[in-house]
């Protein structure tokens, strides 16, 4: 493909679209997981692209872990009602309250871990054959050996070890039934090319990705924003810092770094100097060399 | 700024980790939090020193064993360029990984053990690197600080492979002495080889040409028709799909295959913007003057230009399944958003990769290589591959287990 005369953004967003419409061609039943960061919202503008003036062929599905930033879920609301399309909320409170899993306790607890049973659960009840993601591979290891239509079993776990060859441009969505495929068509962007995306479609965010004053308390040497939401105890001391969220995840699992980046030209600054890797803080993966690995195994997004 | 795809190959321990991790190193790419993590790995080099392939070897696996056994992806920058590095293994088991992180790659860089020289993979790789028509291959000689920095080693080597690339008609072929473990020349030029005096394997990067045709027959697949079917777009039909080759301009007389209807283009869309010309790469959406039959699958192609139509097809074949081929049995064939039914109907050769004389097959088993006749359920629009890697290109799929089992590049059309 004589691709050289695309600047690099428009080669990315090129190959997501055609992701998402090989998506639209190939499944039933598909979905877009949207979580309110920054990487699900550049897939809806994806999607705006791949399908207007029609409607996205598939509903956006939130997994709501009631643990989400204030600022996620208006953002969300905002957004679905502007865009006109369905959003089907999966509740981790509510598989809390029917018993499917069981709360963490302690300081470190945190619901990132239960919301895959969630998703499993949301994707068999409506029978969802595809989810597509806003994951990237240069996120982490793991991730960065996964395909762009990455087949999951029935337990929707997935399998570094038999993964399909994926060939060209060529995308097998051929699957038995009980399975689906997890699709990541902004796998080859980085951080920096999402956040130069955003700057020139001028897409709005979550306020929450720019500097704020907000309360925090430090753990394992991060930020953590001081919530209802985080165990603390009196080692816990709370200080007032004006910090930015680099990802955004759950409140009990994503770290803030302390900015002064207001606009987002300050933020691809602050990016393109950064010692630090985005996933640097989050606290997930903090917990052993092959977290991710291990949670992906498991279902996980 | 554009995209350099690469990827690396070569035998197993020939150092492909080493040397992307030694690229990212020394240009700066990792990041405090992720050399953090290296130096906290328990996996060291024998002298103490971080093992920088377990950059890319990100599975618990590939850790534990020391080896790569699937593609990983990498990204860097440098003020020339983007690149995305595709690091593949090298171990004979896991060639179809290898394939994968090759087939969308611009070049390619072939480690050689400068102890071993060239090895049974550094011929398999390279006649997949000749098959799938990547045409830039860098030649990076490592491990030169175990042989001394030898020039002599290294023109050894050098004259051994080029009787390989000239019976392989490779053309841009550069050959480079480096240490992946030391940093030789992949950054930095070295200070043990004053005999050398090229380009560190960055700056040949950084330079290396790869602007393809533009020109090309004009084809788009259609992927989806985006039918709004409200009150005020009723009779909106907009064809929805990304060009693989030429261009598309308005007023354009195409034809759409495989019905054979004639139309003009009347639109062309990019999401809010009219466009006047579509070029190969952008995904669009073409809007027609005529209501002609047309769906997924089909093909809108420069009418002047069209490509070849056939239900029989030579192909090389790269088999990928640990179930042997069989003739008898009928697979799924993916071409683009084409997807229909074939049969192998004639295995013309197997190529010995040691040798690479092609041989009588009664049977492809996993990781064999040759030429084929397939013959499909409905005719497939295609171009050969060596004249477009997107419209001559497509992969078999088996459908009770549905795996991809096998990459196919067209080389004719049967009449
Ligand atoms: N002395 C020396 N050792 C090297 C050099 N490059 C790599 N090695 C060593 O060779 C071994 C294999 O290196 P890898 O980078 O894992 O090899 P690989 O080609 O990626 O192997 P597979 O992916 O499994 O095919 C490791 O112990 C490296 O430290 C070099 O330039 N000099
Ligand atoms: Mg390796």
């Amino acid at each position: 493909m004589s691709r050289y005369n695309l600047d690099y953004l428009d080669e990315l967003e090129a190959e997501a679209i055609h992701i998402l419409r090989e998506v639209a061609g190939q499944f039933e039943k598909p979905a877009l997981l949207f979580s309110g960061g920054k990487d699900s919202i550049t897939l809806v503008r994806l999607a705006e692209k791949a399908f207007r003036p029609g409607k996205f062929p598939f509903p956006l599905v939130h997994i709501d872990t009631g643990h989400n930033f204030i600022e996620t879920i208006q953002y969300r609301d905002e957004m679905v009602a502007r865009i006109g399309e369905k959003l089907i909320v999966g509740s981790v409170q509510q598989s809390i309250d029917e018993g499917k899993v069981v709360e963490q306790t302690g300081k470190n607890a945190s619901r990132n871990a239960l919301q895959t049973v969630t998703l499993l659960d949301t994707i068999q009840a409506y029978g969802f054959d595809a989810c597509i993601g806003g994951a990237r591979r240069d996120e982490e290891k793991a991730r960065a050996k996964e395909r762009i239509f990455s087949v999951r079993d029935e337990f929707g776990q997935w399998d570094p070890k038999r993964q399909r060859p994926e060939l060209w441009n060529i995308y097998n969505g051929k699957i038995h039934k009980g399975e689906n495929v997890r699709v990541f068509p902004i796998s080859n962007w980085t951080e920096l090319d999402v956040w130069n995306y955003i700057r020139r479609e001028n897409i709005a965010l979550p306020s929450i990705y720019f500097a704020h004053q907000r309360d925090c308390v430090v753990r394992n040497g991060q930020l953590m924003g001081a919530t209802p939401f985080l165990n603390m105890d009196e080692e816990d001391v709370v200080v007032s810092k004006k910090v930015r969220f680099r990802t955004v995840g759950d409140m009990t699992c994503t770290a803030a770094v302390e900015s002064e980046a207001i606009h987002i030209d300050d933020i691809i600054a602050e990016i393109s100097h950064s010692k630090v890797s985005e996933r640097g803080a989050r606290m997930d993966d903090k917990v052993s060399e092959a977290a991710m690995e291990d949670r992906k195994k498991g279902g996980y997004f | 700024m554009n995209i350099l795809k690469f990827f690396t190959a070569g035998s197993v321990d020939d150092g492909k980790s080493t040397l992307i991790g030694r690229l990212l190193y020394d240009t700066n790419s990792i990041l405090a939090d992720q050399l953090e993590a290296l130096q906290n790995a328990n996996r060291k080099n024998d002298d103490g020193t971080i093992d920088l392939a377990i950059l890319t070897d990100g599975l618990r696996a590939e850790r534990e064993q020391g080896i790569t056994i699937d593609v990983a992806y990498k990204y860097f920058q440098t003020e020339k360029r983007k690149f995305i590095i595709a690091d593949t293994p090298g171990h004979i088991q896991y060639t179809r990984n290898m394939v994968t992180g090759a087939s969308t790659a611009d070049l390619a860089i072939i480690l050689i053990d400068a102890r071993n020289g060239v090895v049974e993979q550094t011929i398999r790789h390279t006649y997949l690197v000749s098959l799938l028509g990547i045409k830039e291959v860098v030649v990076a000689i490592n491990k030169m600080d175990m042989v001394g920095y030898s020039e002599t080693v290294f023109n050894a080597i050098v004259t051994k492979y080029k009787a390989l690339a000239l019976q392989l008609n490779l053309k841009q072929v550069t050959y480079l002495p480096v240490s992946a473990l030391k940093g030789d020349n992949i950054v930095h030029r070295s200070g043990q080889m004053a005999w050398y005096d090229g380009k560190s394997l960055i700056e040949l990067l950084e330079k290396v040409n790869t602007e393809e045709q533009q020109q090309g027959p004009a084809r788009m697949p259609v992927q989806w028709v985006i039918r709004p079917q409200t009150d005020d777009l009723h009779d909106y039909r907009g064809y929805a799909g990304r060009i693989l080759s030429g261009s598309f301009k308005v007023n354009d007389k195409v034809v759409v295959l495989p019905s054979g209807n004639r139309s003009t283009i009347s639109k062309i869309e990019f999401f809010d913007n009219e466009l006047q010309e579509a070029l190969a790469g952008q995904s669009v959406t073409i809007h027609l003057k005529d209501n002609v039959d047309l769906s997924r699958g089909d093909t809108i192609v420069n009418a002047s230009a069209v490509p070849h139509e056939s239900k029989l097809i030579e192909a090389d074949l790269c088999w990928m399944d640990t179930r042997p081929l069989g003739t008898e049995l009928t697979y799924l064939i993916q071409h683009n958003s084409t997807l229909t039914r074939c049969k192998i109907s004639e295995l013309i050769y197997k190529v010995d990769i040691n040798t690479l004389e092609k041989h009588n097959a009664s049977s492809f088993a996993l990781n064999d290589i040759g030429r084929v006749v397939l013959k499909t359920a409905a005719a497939l629009a295609f171009d050969l591959y060596g004249d477009s890697r997107q419209n001559g290109s497509a992969i078999l799929i088996d459908s009770r287990t549905n795996l991809t089992v096998g990459a196919l590049m067209f080389r004719a059309a049967v009449e």
